[in-house]
């Protein structure tokens, strides 16, 4: 009966190592990755009558944190410094935070934050979210390749939203003609600590 | 003894041989895409920031591009085809060095025709903005993207190139006007736009 008992002691003791360990890896999985800055990119391409000008963000800040390899309940928020967004042009770089523009004084900051994230396979995931810029909160679908090498893994991917769903050139600027709605965003950021794929 | 050649009852009578139409329709042409481009060239880069500003620079690069490809066309039209002589009377009004400037002018005219549309696709090839002729078709760049080499090189050999054109352009004018105010040698008909009479038998 002595024998009995410890057996199923060490059968409880067992199985709540085992409960503890699976609880716990998904846990290490998920730890939050850590942007790097530094190499990373925001790049967004706009058409002025026809011809493609290239304006990017210098300050933005990540929070990812899922597992590649099951990555349905991961989480991606991203913050964007309107205030740091240039086309490398003196004279449109003073224009950009104006009210028709980004109206930096009452929207500094742009936010993404993901609902769900879909993997489709070879470092290729699907990210959905709301993307909220200038006051207008809109539904994005983000498509984003992962690398990895040596520790770091780079997600790149692109899209294209439209400047006036977000009332990003108001006014006369509204006239697509000269400035096309269609803005083309690519991205390229390194993170640390991200889960293998 | 033989009688004297009948001389011509007047002058006027002696009629001037005209250009062809297609080198009228080229100068009278790009007389007017040129002078337009200038005056647009000049007025857009004081311009603030704004939708005309975007938009005439795109439409003074268009007539740039537009310009070059009809001068080149234009050039070897002129090749091909002798501009007819000036003609006695003509050349009786003009010294040794007015010959030789007419010829210069007309010679300086051409070049930069070319040279001045070339060294403004260059500038913007070279601040990163290619051009996107009529907005639909992007044209390739012949320079690297560096703003220093445009701002240092293309814009200014662009600038002094359409100044230098315009001041050719006026002393053409004015020797045109003395031509026919003056010397009353019947020279503005050569280029005149006027319907072709039948030629009298």
């Amino acid at each position: 009966m002595r024998f009995a008992v410890s057996r199923q002691m060490m059968f409880r003791a067992v199985a709540a190592a085992w409960l503890a360990f699976t609880m716990m890896a998904p846990a290490q999985a998920e730890a939050p990755a850590k942007l790097l800055p530094a190499q990373s990119q925001i790049v967004f391409t706009s058409k002025q009558m026809g011809v493609p000008v290239e304006g990017r963000f210098t300050r933005f800040d990540a929070q990812v944190a899922f597992d590649p390899r099951k990555p349905e309940g991961g989480t991606v928020a991203l913050q964007i410094d309107i205030g740091s967004a240039t086309l490398g042009v003196p004279m449109s770089d003073a224009e950009l935070p104006k009210p028709p523009w980004f109206d930096t004084a009452r929207f500094p900051t742009a936010k993404f934050g993901a609902a769900g994230i879909k993997s489709l396979g070879d470092g290729r995931f699907e990210v959905v979210g709301t993307l909220t810029l200038k006051g207008h909160a809109q539904p994005l679908t983000v498509p984003v390749n992962i690398a990895q090498t040596g520790g770091q893994s780079v997600a790149t991917g692109s899209f294209v939203l439209q400047r006036l769903s977000f009332q990003v050139g108001d006014g006369e600027w509204t006239d697509t003609s000269v400035v096309a709605n269609d803005v083309q965003v690519r991205f390229k950021l390194f993170f640390t600590g991200l889960g293998p794929l | 003894m033989l009688p004297t050649p009948p001389m011509p009852a007047s002058d006027a009578t002696v009629p001037v041989l005209r250009h062809g139409r297609m080198a009228m329709a080229f100068h009278w042409l790009l007389a007017v895409m040129l002078t337009l481009s200038f005056s647009v060239g000049l007025y857009m880069t004081d311009l603030p920031f704004s939708m005309m500003r975007l938009r005439l620079f795109n439409w003074h690069k268009w007539a740039g591009v537009t310009i070059l490809l009809l001068s080149a066309f234009r050039l070897f039209w002129r090749l091909a085809h002798r501009p007819p002589p000036l003609g006695a009377r003509i050349e009786a009004a003009m010294p040794g060095w007015q010959r030789w400037a007419h010829q210069s002018t007309l010679g300086a005219m051409y070049v930069l025709f070319i040279v001045v549309p070339l060294m403004g696709w260059a500038s913007t090839s070279a601040r990163g903005y290619p051009i996107v002729w009529f907005g639909v078709w992007p044209l390739p760049d012949f320079v690297p993207v560096d703003r220093g080499l445009a701002d240092h090189l293309f814009t200014p050999l662009h600038r002094a190139g359409a100044f230098l054109l315009a001041g050719l352009v006026l002393l053409h004018m004015t020797a045109v006007l003395k031509h026919h105010f003056i010397d009353h040698d019947g020279l503005l008909a050569r280029m005149w736009p006027a319907p072709r009479k039948k030629e009298i038998p």
